[in-house]
């Protein structure tokens, strides 16, 4: 399924977060907005609500924490008690290095995991891209064009903002 | 023209544009390789022939191919992984702790930076597993149950804790370094002309395409990464350095080990940094990205971490004596007139007095000095490792066992070797991955050169005012942005 859309170029991200801002309050929904580099403050003017990333990784810390002190107290304390230097069998001061190193490993590891699933990253042979130069130095707007979108006005609406071309594109829906 | 700031000196010089930014750091990526790195390789490569030489040596005969003796057990093999370990620490510094200080400057090394602390760490953890002499049981280290029954790796030991902080560290750094080369495959890919590297650069990004709640995530994971990275790396040299002090032999057994190691490590990463910069600015024609203020500030994170090494080479003496332990004492009296006197004072002369020449400012902004600076160190810190496992292994309790230590022609291969295999991966890593992080970069090309963002969010009033042309003067009102 294929799906049209209107990209509006900007060189600039000041012009850019302005534009945002501008089109959003033309009632016109932007699809998606392409830049070469993190926008600060585009998270604001898109809407976009801050990510609970960090939420998961805090519970993927306490899991590793879990993991490394049940692992420790239960192989040592438990399952094959040894007396090392006549010191306790559950001695915890000497389990907080391990405890640290597997939480720091299971935050980690489990944010990214988290992170490239949730955002459908993964290795693929064809990305298609909007505009090749989103990734170089341009600012691409995408508006989905629905059936009966005037172009010639959102055309006119993005110029008035800023946007050094406008163009239309066809992208096959993945 | 562009307004610059009276307060902010441009981190990025040659008012260079977004796409400057991407055509620098892509030249020798998409480029043939040239003579001069290929020549660079070959020494490369050849220095990798005598480690795997010398590694097979040593798998075949055993550790008597090694220069160790009964009493000097620990030798070379520790002070090159605790040598290498240490090297790494600068790239997370510069990755992680400078981004949570807002470091901005770091966005020009953290790549190159990063990459050197995989590589050093790949070094590193060569001769901890080479010493156990039985590689292929390196496996016993982890916590599985043996065929004999349920009995367990010992978690009281700090050697263990080492197997957890080095693989911990290594895999975090890997994954902090591949997220981070995400969008800048991305950028190489939509540029890739032919049909292989295209593909190839595409697998590699993941396909990314910089969408804006993609880069908000982005944003989220590295401060993230980064928050976890700090304590991780102060935890794996202080882990390093219990291998030591958790042993009762004197001139080990000192509580001052952890934060000494961590400010040694800092200090040997940085002058590595520098070694390396300093080249690749040369030969990849970056001057305009890693400038003299880069190199300047570097040379000061240099001075600090070496004059607090000063300080605890000072305080253990001052310990010794104050412990009224007369075994300590020697230990030190012996390090600094005992047979190893020129180990000892090659290393004082290295750490101690040579970074303080960088108070100088010429000193500072000097690059041949600075580059004569960071070798001199690097060798420096090779110095204390060598000083502190051996002269304190090398006169036992008992004097009928006192050994001297020299290394045989395979301890210095290996030692060689790692060094060839360090270069040989550093240099593919310049010639196929892009050396400056492009996507950082280009945020922060702006800082220093305008008054800074007009965007102050959503409902602020100031939208249709302030907007601006680029390049246009920064003469409208400024709403300072809560980023900024």
């Amino acid at each position: 399924m294929t799906k049209r859309y209107a990209l509006g170029i900007f060189e600039d991200e000041d012009v850019l977060l302005h534009a945002i801002e501008n089109v959003r309050a033309a009632g016109v929904k932007i699809y998606d907005v392409f830049s070469p580099y993190p926008v600060h403050g585009i998270d604001d003017a898109l809407g976009i609500e801050r990510s609970r990333l960090p939420i998961a990784a805090f519970f993927y810390g306490l899991c590793g924490l879990s993991f490394a002190l049940w692992m420790q107290i239960y192989m040592l304390g438990f399952d094959w008690p040894m007396i090392i230097g006549g010191k306790p069998h559950i001695g915890l001061p000497a389990f907080i290095p391990v405890s640290f190193e597997l939480t720091v490993l299971f935050t980690a590891h489990g944010m990214m995991i988290t992170f490239f699933l949730i955002s459908k990253l993964w290795p693929r042979w064809k990305v298609p891209v909007m505009d090749v130069r989103s990734t170089d130095d341009k600012f691409v707007m995408a508006i989905e064009l629905k059936e009966g979108t005037d172009l010639g006005n959102l055309t006119q609406l993005l110029r008035a903002n800023g946007a050094s071309e406008v163009n239309e594109k066809e992208m096959t829906k993945e | 023209m562009q307004h610059v700031s009276p307060v902010r000196i441009p981190l990025v010089t040659g008012g260079k544009t977004y796409h400057d930014v991407t055509q620098d750091v892509c030249r020798q990526v998409e480029a043939k390789p040239n003579v001069r790195w290929m020549a660079a390789l070959a020494v490369a490569l050849f220095f990798l022939g005598v480690f795997i030489y010398s590694v097979y040596r040593t798998l075949w005969y055993g550790i008597g191919e090694w220069g160790l003796n009964k009493t000097v057990d620990w030798a070379w093999d520790i002070t090159n992984f605790v040598w290498w370990v240490g090297i790494g620490h600068a790239g997370t510094l510069i990755s992680a702790v400078l981004l949570l200080f807002r470091q901005k400057w770091r966005t020009s090394i953290n790549r190159a930076a990063e990459a050197m602390t995989i590589f050093a760490v790949i070094c590193a953890a060569m001769f901890p597993v080479l010493h156990m002499g039985r590689p292929w049981l390196a496996f016993w280290v982890l916590p599985l149950q043996n065929t004999y029954g349920s009995l367990w790796a010992n978690f009281n030991s700090p050697l263990l804790w080492d197997v957890f902080a080095i693989s911990t560290y290594f895999s975090v750094s890997l994954v902090f370094w591949y997220t981070g080369l995400i969008p800048d495959f991305a950028t190489i890919r939509d540029r890739a002309k032919g049909p292989i590297a295209r593909r190839a650069y595409a697998l590699l990004s993941f396909g990314w395409k910089g969408g804006a709640k993609h880069w908000s995530r982005y944003e989220t994971v590295s401060l993230i990464l980064a928050g976890v990275s700090t304590p991780l790396v102060l935890s794996v040299h202080t882990i390093v350095s219990m291998d030591f002090a958790t042993s009762v032999v004197p001139g080990w057994h000192t509580t001052i080990f952890p934060p000494y190691f961590v400010a040694g490590a800092i200090f040997s990463g940085f002058a590595m940094v520098l070694t390396l910069m300093l080249i690749t600015r040369v030969v990849f024609k970056l001057e305009d990205y890693i400038t003299l203020e880069h190199i300047a500030l570097m040379n000061k994170i240099m001075m600090i971490t070496g004059s607090i090494v000063g300080v605890a080479y000072i305080t253990e003496f001052f310990i010794a004596w104050y412990s009224q332990v007369e075994f300590e004492q020697y230990a030190f009296i012996n390090r600094a007139t005992g047979p190893y006197w020129w180990a000892y004072w090659s290393m004082m002369t290295c750490n101690v007095i040579s970074p303080q020449l960088v108070w100088i400012r010429r000193i500072r902004y000097s690059i041949p000095a600075t580059f004569v600076l960071s070798i001199i160190v690097n060798i420096g810190m090779w110095f204390e490792r060598f000083v502190i496992i051996v002269t304190s292994l090398h006169r036992d309790y008992l004097p009928s066992s006192w050994a001297m230590f020299s290394p045989s022609i395979i301890d210095i291969g290996i030692y060689v070797g790692t060094i060839g295999l360090f270069f040989t991966l550093f240099l593919l890593f310049a010639k196929f991955f892009p050396v400056i992080n492009m996507a950082e970069v280009k945020s922060i090309l702006k800082y220093g050169v305008d008054n800074g963002p007009t965007y102050g969010g959503p409902n602020t009033g100031a939208q249709q005012s302030t907007y601006r042309p680029t390049g246009a003067p920064a003469s409208a009102p400024v709403n300072y942005n809560k980023h900024d």
